[in-house]
């Protein structure tokens, strides 16, 4: 994790914090490992204790104690509601329309919150053969609001995809660790910045021309409460070893 | 079926040239099984697998694959797998051809293999550059009008799984998370069950996928026989060695000195534990 100044919290940490108060009681999100996998979990240990988590590994209603460090860990599927086949949840939960929020992240992200998790470079012949896809293709267009998180760089915000592995159509927020991204009139518009994070900052961290919003506002920095919770997940999950 | 050695079922099941799937999904991945074909030195594999990791990565760097039929291909929660990107970015050991899916499109694909139709339909691949790099064609519901992907079934030549146990009729039980494994032997025209345990009698187990002893062709005792990955009620996953194997496949020397010295001069499962706690306590 980064420092974040002389704040007494990292850029990851607001990342968390600002995903998590965009989940309610309610929601039914999919969740991937890394920072969505802490959002959701903060949401539930904070304010939205029936936020019911999905990990594409089939369990549904996982509630761990500690974060996972795969979408597989076994207390994922020890403490889910129900463990479904992959196949199951891909057709009859993730198609079958009934998953809210599903977060993405990728290497590179366009104007439009499409999105890159396949090549850096030409297909046939990659600079970068990241991991690919995965269940990205079909959570962008099957859940009903996609949360991206990713920091933001000239390298990750950039003019044009090197391949587009999926679209931006659901895409409602773009939390980075500089501040929010969202939709408006077709492309993504910067509508706040974390504290101490100025706009220019954002524009040089972007690879086009960044529209900003009339009226920019700061985001609220993690409470204690937040934080306590945060660091309670973040610290089980790195003694869990061997889990 | 019939209960042999992994070494046996390998040997009798597995050819060269093979489409293979060893199916896992973070819980139960076969690693033995994947051993065996490389110490057996199987060669032009096409191997299917929805999230190929640290035993794909072994063996494609090992030379057994000549083309990946995949959706997400990590080290989960470390990063990238260094063998494959090797292959792909390189051509090292040898060129690897890609035939890139979406989960929901290889899910999809089991299944219909599974069912044995000839595709699977599911509401996917639209736009993107995805379908436009791999075999997915669209279909018209006859009912509705509506456009749907169609994926050609997976009908691996072998299919191989590793469950907690076998009962002494040859039937085989898993539970937790249970992935794509039941498709995937019922889609695989061979298949090969590495299990924990072979007990008496099942006792009856939350999530339990039970596959009769019919549609599996050979059971293999292996306990342990999913490390570094877990089998729900016996070991935990070996995160550790997720996160060591990082620096041992980035260099082509540093992993081949490890996959001689812990697969390929080991005789069987069992060896190969017994050499990697071996290096732990020199360590």
């Amino acid at each position: 994790m980064s420092v974040n100044g002389d704040r007494p919290y990292t850029a990851d940490e607001m990342m968390a914090v600002e995903a998590a108060r965009r989940l309610d009681d309610s929601t039914v999100c999919f969740v991937g490992i890394g920072l969505p996998s802490l959002a959701a979990n903060l949401a539930r240990r904070t304010h939205a204790p029936g936020c019911t988590l999905i990990y594409e590994s089939g369990t549904i209603g996982a509630k761990p104690m500690r974060l996972p460090l795969s979408i597989g860990d076994g207390e994922l599927a020890e403490t889910a509601d129900a463990v479904v086949s992959v196949p199951e949840m891909f057709a009859y939960w993730l198609q079958g329309g009934r998953i809210d929020v599903g977060f993405l992240g990728a290497a590179q992200l366009d104007r439009h919150g499409n999105l890159n998790s396949t090549v850096i470079g030409d297909y046939d012949h990659p600079s970068v053969r990241l991991p690919g896809g995965g269940g990205a293709p079909e959570i962008a267009l099957g859940v009903r609001d996609v949360f991206v998180m990713l920091r933001q760089s000239p390298r990750a915000f950039v003019e044009r995809l090197d391949f587009t592995t999926s679209l931006g159509d659901n895409v409602r927020v773009v939390v980075t660790d500089l501040g929010i991204l969202e939709p408006g009139d077709g492309e993504l518009t910067l509508v706040a910045v974390h504290p101490g994070t100025t706009v220019d900052e954002a524009r040089a961290a972007t690879g086009w021309e960044l529209r900003v919003a009339d009226e920019i506002r700061e985001t609220v920095p993690p409470t204690d409460e937040e934080l306590a919770a945060l660091r309670a997940l973040e610290t089980k999950g790195r003694s869990s070893g061997t889990a | 079926m019939s209960v042999v050695s992994l070494r046996e079922a390998v040997s009798e099941l597995v050819r060269d040239g093979d489409v293979v799937a060893l199916e896992g999904f973070t819980h139960l991945i076969p690693n033995a099984a994947g051993h065996e074909i490389v110490r057996q030195r199987r060669r032009d594999l096409t191997l299917i697998r929805m999230t190929p990791d640290v035993i794909y990565d072994q063996l494609i760097g090992m030379g057994c694959a000549r083309k990946l039929v995949f959706s997400w291909g990590g080290n989960p929660g470390v990063g990238s797998l260094h063998r494959l990107r090797d292959a792909v970015e390189h051509g090292w050991p040898q060129p690897l051809e890609l035939e890139e899916h979406s989960h929901a499109g290889m899910a999809a694909a089991y299944a219909a293999g599974a069912a044995n139709l000839p595709f699977g339909v599911l509401r996917g691949y639209r736009g993107g550059d995805l379908p436009s790099r791999t075999r997915v064609g669209v279909v018209v519901c006859p009912f509705t009008g509506e456009a749907l992907a169609a994926v050609p079934a997976h009908r691996p030549d072998v299919g191989i799984v590793h469950a907690q146990q076998a009962d002494r009729h040859g039937n085989v039980q898993l539970w937790g998370i249970a992935g794509v494994q039941k498709e995937t032997v019922l889609a695989s025209a061979r298949s090969i069950v590495t299990v924990e345990e072979i007990v008496d009698e099942f006792e009856p187990r939350p999530n339990a996928v039970v596959l009769p002893g019919w549609t599996v062709d050979a059971i293999s005792l292996v306990p342990g026989g999913a490390h570094p990955s877990y089998a729900a009620g016996y070991y935990d996953r070996d995160n550790e060695f997720y996160v060591a194997w990082d620096p041992i496949s980035r260099d082509r020397e540093t992993f081949a000195a490890w996959m001689k010295r812990h697969v390929l001069d080991t005789a069987d499962a069992a060896e190969y534990r017994a050499s990697l706690a071996a290096e732990v306590t020199a360590a």
